[in-house]
């Protein structure tokens, strides 16, 4: 999938949104879907804050990217994209404390667990395998991202409904929550091959 | 469960397979049991794969914990994951390609496994080298098994197989679901509830018992 | 048990289900007349199987979780009656067998039964038959016997069609009579038309859903250049919107909520159709909406606050 002009710009989109979205289809970053989406409010700002990474992640690692391959150390791929991403992280929650006190009071506590979301990671290396230029590789991280947002936001919203839910004891938390997944998964099967 | 401040080896490989299974108690590490379980030898895999990740990072980490300043103690696990991660991923390149292949992504992202950072920072930066190693030999077994099972299940009722062999017959419907997205989360979700009410049950009895 | 606390639209108390569900049976009865008047044999034994395993399902469950025995509450035979009636002619009657267990067990009671599943249970099977076994799902029969009334004339041989949607465009009159491919129950239209008259009198439903969600069909197939009264006729939209987008568990509470999902599931059918791998798109258009109501419910909640319970 590649973008060449506005049409080919949305399908992308919808691609990474809709089609193969992060948690339905490709079970990236499901640790912190199952753990942060009790609350809609918390959902958002997860959301927003994996976004934000990213984004910048997929434009900071594309440079680091081709550094690597100057140098003919592709084989460091994974350790240097993961610092990249730790650093990114730190940094991120460092200069948004100082300059953005406001956002960082919403995102603040997300930013650490970014580092080990495996979307994150996996974003930019997919990136790589793709071969997609600077563009793309941002639009890819943002998307995905987006994609990542708008599962756990519509996670959260069915969990706070189930919240008073007579659900078996034994499937209380964890259990209902991948049920719930698997289900919503299942509709979201209806989006396979909008985008050919 | 180790009981006294002192672990023993025995107690905490135990606990690392049962009494603090990663995939059925603590669930971390649910990316991959849900990605790659779509046929039991996938699940083998990336168990044994991590169970390796796991026990060279916990022993080293556990080597060099008291040289690490706290304060670059994360970065300084994460350097040392993503080498044996590195390792892991050349070795299988060469020399298990098919399976390399089939887990594809799911192997560099070993690195941001919750597993394994979770025991390093957890139990390898506070107790000896020997102890940490078989803690990280617990715990990669016990999501082996894990996911394994949930492999197994899956690759069974999806493809009515199980490593490849034929077991249902060749008049059996495969029922498509299970190897699909939805059939990973819904597998995982109902394995783990079977599971807690298993326990709860063992609970009950026990406490009448006493 | 003297507290009840529940989100959802409060179905829970014994006198109100009940009636209601009666009423649903009722107007199910047209497509069920129907569908064994095209079918015959087949029709029944697949209705037969997809309700009985529901409502042992229901019942098996009920009793092994030591809950109270509700069947009179009729809402495990609507489901299974419904997933019955979404199934071609010619599947093999495990199929709607297992859809019933996995819509009662899975997505009803492991959520706390009625009342509580956050998609219908019907579609949500339909959804995993249709993905677990496409071939034997989407292999519609056309009727052995037509329809005519001695009105119109109607000459369709019986022939197994692909996809409903893919076969040649039907005339008007024959997708109205039902003399096409298709489910045995959605394909008679005036028979759902009936169902969705007597369930809009008796007041069961309101018109927010139908009437938004088949405007914004018939208005999307416009746009992309299809006829929008074929494109209202034909495949699931018009059962689909009846029985299943109208259920009271799974949609928006307010009438505000109720108009944007018939719209939202209006885009969805049209999209998926026209653009998506499945030639029908009303099962996962309205599970779709399904997953976005409690978030609707949940923003309009808070703009209109004190008319929650006159709506309720």
């Amino acid at each position: 999938m590649r973008i060449t002009d506005v049409g080919s710009f949305f399908l992308f989109m919808v691609n990474c949104i809709l089609c193969n979205n992060f948690i339905f289809s490709r079970f990236l970053g499901c640790c912190p879907f199952l753990g942060v989406s009790s609350k809609v409010q918390t959902a958002t700002g997860m959301g927003l804050a994996v976004t934000f990474v990213m984004g910048i992640a997929s434009l900071v690692t594309y440079f680091v990217n081709l550094l690597l391959v100057a140098l003919g150390l592709e084989y460091l791929q994974t350790i240097a994209f993961i610092l990249v991403i730790a650093a990114l992280v730190q940094f991120v929650e460092m200069f948004m404390k100082k300059s953005m006190p406001s956002l960082y009071s919403a995102l603040g506590i997300y930013l650490p667990l970014i580092t080990t979301n495996c979307a994150v990671l996996a974003v930019t290396i997919m990136n790589v395998e793709n071969h997609y230029n600077l563009f793309e590789s941002v639009c890819n991280g943002v998307f995905g991202a987006l994609g990542f947002m708008l599962a756990i936001v519509l996670m959260a919203g069915v969990r706070e409904r189930l919240e008073t839910s007579d659900i078996p004891k034994s499937f209380k938390g964890f259990p209902s929550s991948l049920i719930t997944a698997g289900l919503m998964s299942i509709a979201f099967m209806g989006f396979q091959g909008l985008v050919k | 469960m180790a009981e006294s401040n002192k672990p023993t080896m025995r107690g905490v490989f135990i606990n690392g397979v049962l009494n603090e299974n990663p995939t059925f108690r603590l669930v971390l590490g649910t990316c991959p049991t849900l990605a790659v379980t779509t046929s039991a030898i996938n699940g083998i895999g990336m168990g044994l794969a991590a169970t390796f990740v796991l026990v060279c990072s916990n022993f080293v980490v556990s080597c060099v914990r008291k040289l690490i300043p706290d304060k670059a103690r994360i970065p300084a696990f994460i350097v040392i994951i993503a080498t044996f991660v590195t390792i892991v991923q050349m070795v299988m390149q060469a020399f298990l390609p098919s399976l390399y292949d089939a887990l594809g992504l799911f192997i560099p992202l070993i690195v941001v496994n919750c597993i394994i950072l979770a025991r390093a920072e957890a139990f390898a930066s506070k107790n000896g080298p020997v102890i940490s190693a078989v803690d990280g030999l617990g715990m990669g077994l016990g999501f082996t098994c894990s996911i394994t099972l949930i492999g197994i299940i899956r690759e069974l009722i999806g493809n009515g197989t199980v490593f490849g062999i034929s077991l249902l017959g060749a008049s059996y419907q495969p029922m498509l679901l299970f190897v699909l997205a939805p059939g990973g989360f819904i597998t995982y979700g109902l394995v783990l509830g079977i599971i807690n009410a298993i326990t709860a049950r063992r609970q009950a009895k026990a406490g009448k018992e006493e | 048990m003297a507290l009840h606390i529940s989100t959802g639209p409060h179905l829970r108390s014994r006198q109100d289900t009940p009636s209601l569900m009666r009423d649903v049976l009722i107007a199910l009865c047209p497509a069920v007349a129907a569908s064994l008047y095209f079918y015959g044999l087949k029709a029944l034994w697949i209705l037969l199987v997809s309700t009985a395993c529901a409502v042992l399902s229901e019942y098996v469950w009920q009793r092994l979780m030591k809950k109270p025995i509700r069947l009179n509450d009729f809402s495990a035979a609507v489901t299974g009656l419904l997933i019955g009636l979404n199934m071609p002619a010619t599947v093999p009657v495990w199929v709607p067998a297992i859809g019933s267990v996995f819509a009662i067990i899975i997505v009803k009671q492991l959520f706390g039964g009625i009342g509580h599943n956050f998609l219908n249970p019907a579609l949500a099977a339909r959804a995993v038959l249709l993905t677990s076994w496409p071939s034997y799902m989407t292999k519609a029969l056309v009727p052995e016997r037509t329809l005519t009334f001695g009105l119109f004339e109607s000459s369709v041989d019986a022939i197994t069609s692909a996809t409903p949607l893919v076969a040649p465009v039907a005339d008007i009159r024959n997708l109205l009579m039902g003399n096409i491919a298709g489910a045995i129950g959605e394909t008679c239209k005036i028979a759902v038309l009936l169902g969705l008259i007597y369930l809009l009198i008796r007041g069961v439903i309101r018109w927010q859903i139908p009437v938004c969600m088949l405007g914004t069909v018939a208005l999307m197939s416009w746009i992309l250049g299809k006829d929008p009264l074929t494109a209202v006729l034909s495949g699931g939209v018009l059962f689909g919107t009846v029985f299943m987008a109208t259920d009271y568990v799974t949609t928006p509470m307010l009438k505000v909520g109720q108009a944007i999902f018939g719209v939202g599931a209006g885009i969805l059918v049209v999209l998926i159709r026209n653009y998506g791998n499945y030639p029908e798109g009303v099962t996962y258009a309205i599970l779709i909406m399904n997953i976005v109501t409690p978030l609707l419910d949940r923003s309009l909640k808070r703009k209109v606050y004190g008319e929650v319970k006159q709506n309720g």
